[in-house]
């Protein structure tokens, strides 16, 4: 059976203290806006950046690599469940959509 | 209603102080998330979608003013300004911050509220009619039996690792309000012969495997009701399944083991366990009704002017008969027509708290159907209390219309929904409002989950609608002929699920062919879906098929 070819991803987790969602950018600092993610277009590199995520237990939690797609601005979400992190809740304008 | 102790508080001092310490040894690194994770959902929190979650327990719904005060509180202070009453009569908080939870939860404590069992795999927040002490057609008030059974499950040692969460319901009413039938014990309270006693349910449940209770103990003397509760329990500790979590539950134990090998074991575990309780539990009841006594009812007239057509409207639909001739129920809609199910904001939260006191003796009832009930209210007040709520954005006439719809906070918050449901009820009873035929329906229960757990009880909805994620895109599946009262019922799916932007469509499709197919405007959408089948509210949803086969 043939191996599923990569596809590209972002790390994303929330931030222990406070829960918010955060992206990892290419620095390997953590960004509040998906489009300033390293969207990572590589299997090592991809394993790398979540071990990197992965080794930051007091700073984030829940740390995984999600799909994305690269966009005009950025990353963009493949999956709708990615979207609404990106953005908030559709019943208030809460969330990240109330930050931008 | 029951008011803590000395020995409750120091109890939820000390736990507060105990999960503070542990917030702080999870920031400082000591604790490992998974060595956390466990101690903080004991204590309510969730790591949701968007942020963290707080569950606060509100045991059998009931609240005082000064608790939904310090609800409101929290809203304003450590969340954004509202909170969202649960199906579980509890209320969540949807964007704390994890360093702030101490502080809540002292506060909480403050007012003898906590967060404690809402969340694990323990026996969760007991649950009971929100009509509980004020309707007519109780029997007893289950609500003492309910806070004995929170007292006895609290940090009970035996069940804080059970193989999955346990939940408990209570009814003092033959007219189920409390959806025993659908919760892992049902206790229905009867009489006989003079004496007080429950029918005792198992195995009911809702989720991915829905089931409808079984009856283990057709009467159970009230006396007996903590030993055999604890056989039931300890029996389901040692035959549940902890090899995987979706068979868990004790319905799937039930099923699996049968009801006859069941009411086996669990009578024999209680007779090695009834000589334990030596009446120490029974004082402890005599203690707790005494705190569920009546408010003194001040007299007034049961005839008022009821000449002013929305006043008509608000009593036709969300005032329901009192046990005293002059005083009424009244739900408060949490389901403005487009407004998210079971949101208040804390102003509103403070608005009902100065109602419940100047017109109803500062009670209020959280309803598993996402609404606030005043359970005493004298009628000579109902026209003055009705412009209150009015002015407040929560005079909505729509309790046990189609537009009372339960919803869970699906996609829009829960880390484990496939879908969105707040949306779909919120486009759901907008439509319903335009077309200007919500009282010509009639009672209507649509009930939403975004995903297959069913907080949003979508299996006993008359009308159910269950969020999936289909290939990466939201998908809803209708069931029909749910039913959650004692005559219970499991919704049966009607088909193929229907595209975001077809589900509105759809279920205003399902009315219409109802107002069509009923007999006339007694026979509700229930009824007549009981009457005729599922064949003519199918051909509703599927237009094209029936017109494909002509």
């Amino acid at each position: 059976m043939s191996r599923r070819p990569f596809t590209p991803k972002v790390v994303t987790a929330n931030l222990l203290r406070e829960g918010d969602v955060v992206y990892l950018n290419a620095q390997g600092e953590w960004v509040g806006d998906l489009h300033d993610a390293e969207l990572i277009e590589d299997e090592t590199r991809a394993a790398e950046r979540l071990a990197l995520a992965e080794g930051q237990p007091g700073r984030v939690v829940g740390a995984y690599l999600t799909d994305m797609k690269a966009g005009r601005n950025g990353p963009e979400p493949v999956h709708f469940r990615e979207g609404f992190r990106a953005t908030g809740p559709s019943n208030y304008p809460h969330g990240k959509q109330a930050e931008a | 209603m029951y008011h803590y102790d000395d020995f409750d508080r120091a109890f939820v001092a000390e736990r507060n102080t105990q999960f503070r310490a542990q917030v702080e040894r999870r920031l400082d690194g000591s604790l490992t998330e998974d060595e956390f994770k466990p101690l903080r959902l004991m204590n309510g929190v969730y790591l949701q979608l968007h942020a963290y979650m707080l569950r606060v327990a509100i045991p059998y719904g009931t609240i005082s003013a000064p608790q939904m005060r310090v609800l409101a509180e929290l809203a304003e202070r450590w969340d954004k300004g509202y909170g969202h009453f649960t199906t579980r009569q509890n209320i969540q908080y949807n964007w704390p911050k994890l360093v702030d939870i101490p502080d809540m939860l002292d506060r909480l404590g403050d007012v003898g509220m906590h967060a404690i069992q809402t969340s694990g795999n323990t026996i969760r927040n007991v649950t009971a009619d929100h009509f509980a002490g004020a309707a007519r057609d109780e029997i007893a008030d289950p609500r003492p039996y309910a806070e004995l059974l929170r007292q006895w499950s609290t940090d009970h040692p035996e069940f804080q690792f059970l193989p999955r969460k346990f939940k408990i319901a209570v009814t003092g009413a033959p007219n189920d309000r409390a959806v025993t039938r659908a919760h892992d014990i049902g206790l229905v309270l009867k009489e006989r012969d003079g004496e007080l006693g429950f029918e005792v349910l198992i195995g009911g449940g809702l989720g991915r495997t829905p089931m409808i209770g079984k009856t283990v103990r057709d009467f159970l003397p009230e006396a007996d009701l903590l030993p055999y509760c604890e056989a039931i329990v300890s029996v389901y500790n040692r035959l549940g399944r902890r090899d995987n979590k979706y068979k868990a539950r004790i319905k799937i134990t039930v099923h699996e083991t049968g009801i006859d090998e069941m009411r086996r074991q669990i009578e024999a575990r209680f007779a090695e366990l009834r000589p334990l309780f030596d009446g120490g539990d029974l004082e402890a009841l005599d203690r707790i009704k005494a705190q569920f006594a009546l408010p003194s009812f001040l007299n007034g007239p049961s005839e008022i002017d009821l000449s002013d057509p929305v006043l008509r409207s608000f009593v036709d639909t969300n005032v329901t008969p009192h046990k005293r001739d002059d005083h009424a129920i009244v739900t408060i809609s949490l389901k403005a027509h487009g407004k998210t199910p079971g949101d208040a904001s804390a102003e509103q939260m403070r608005v009902m708290a100065d109602i419940a006191e100047r017109y109803a003796y500062g009670e209020l009832r959280i309803s598993h159907e996402q609404n606030v009930i005043l359970p005493h209210v004298r009628r000579s007040d109902l026209p003055v209390l009705h412009a209150a709520l009015r002015a407040a954005g929560l005079g909505t006439a729509n309790v046990g219309l189609a537009s009372d719809i339960i919803a869970c906070p699906g996609m829009d918050y829960c880390a484990l929904a496939t879908a969105r449901s707040i949306p779909v009820a919120q486009q759901i009873a907008t439509r319903i409002d335009e077309m200007g035929i919500e009282h010509d329906i009639g009672a209507l229960k649509i009930k939403i989950s975004g995903c297959i757990n069913a907080c949003g009880h979508h299996h006993v909805g008359h009308i159910g609608i269950l969020g999936l994620d289909r290939a990466g895109v939201e998908n809803y599946q209708v069931t029909l002929g749910g039913d959650g009262t004692e005559r219970a019922a499991i919704g049966e799916r009607a088909g193929p699920g229907f595209a975001y932007d077809e589900i509105v469509p759809a279920v205003e499709r399902l009315i219409l062919a109802y107002l069509d197919v009923r007999e006339d405007a007694g026979e509700t959408f229930l009824d007549a879906y009981r009457r005729l089948g599922p064949a003519p509210f199918k051909a509703a949803l599927y237009p094209e098929e029936k017109r494909d086969a002509a």
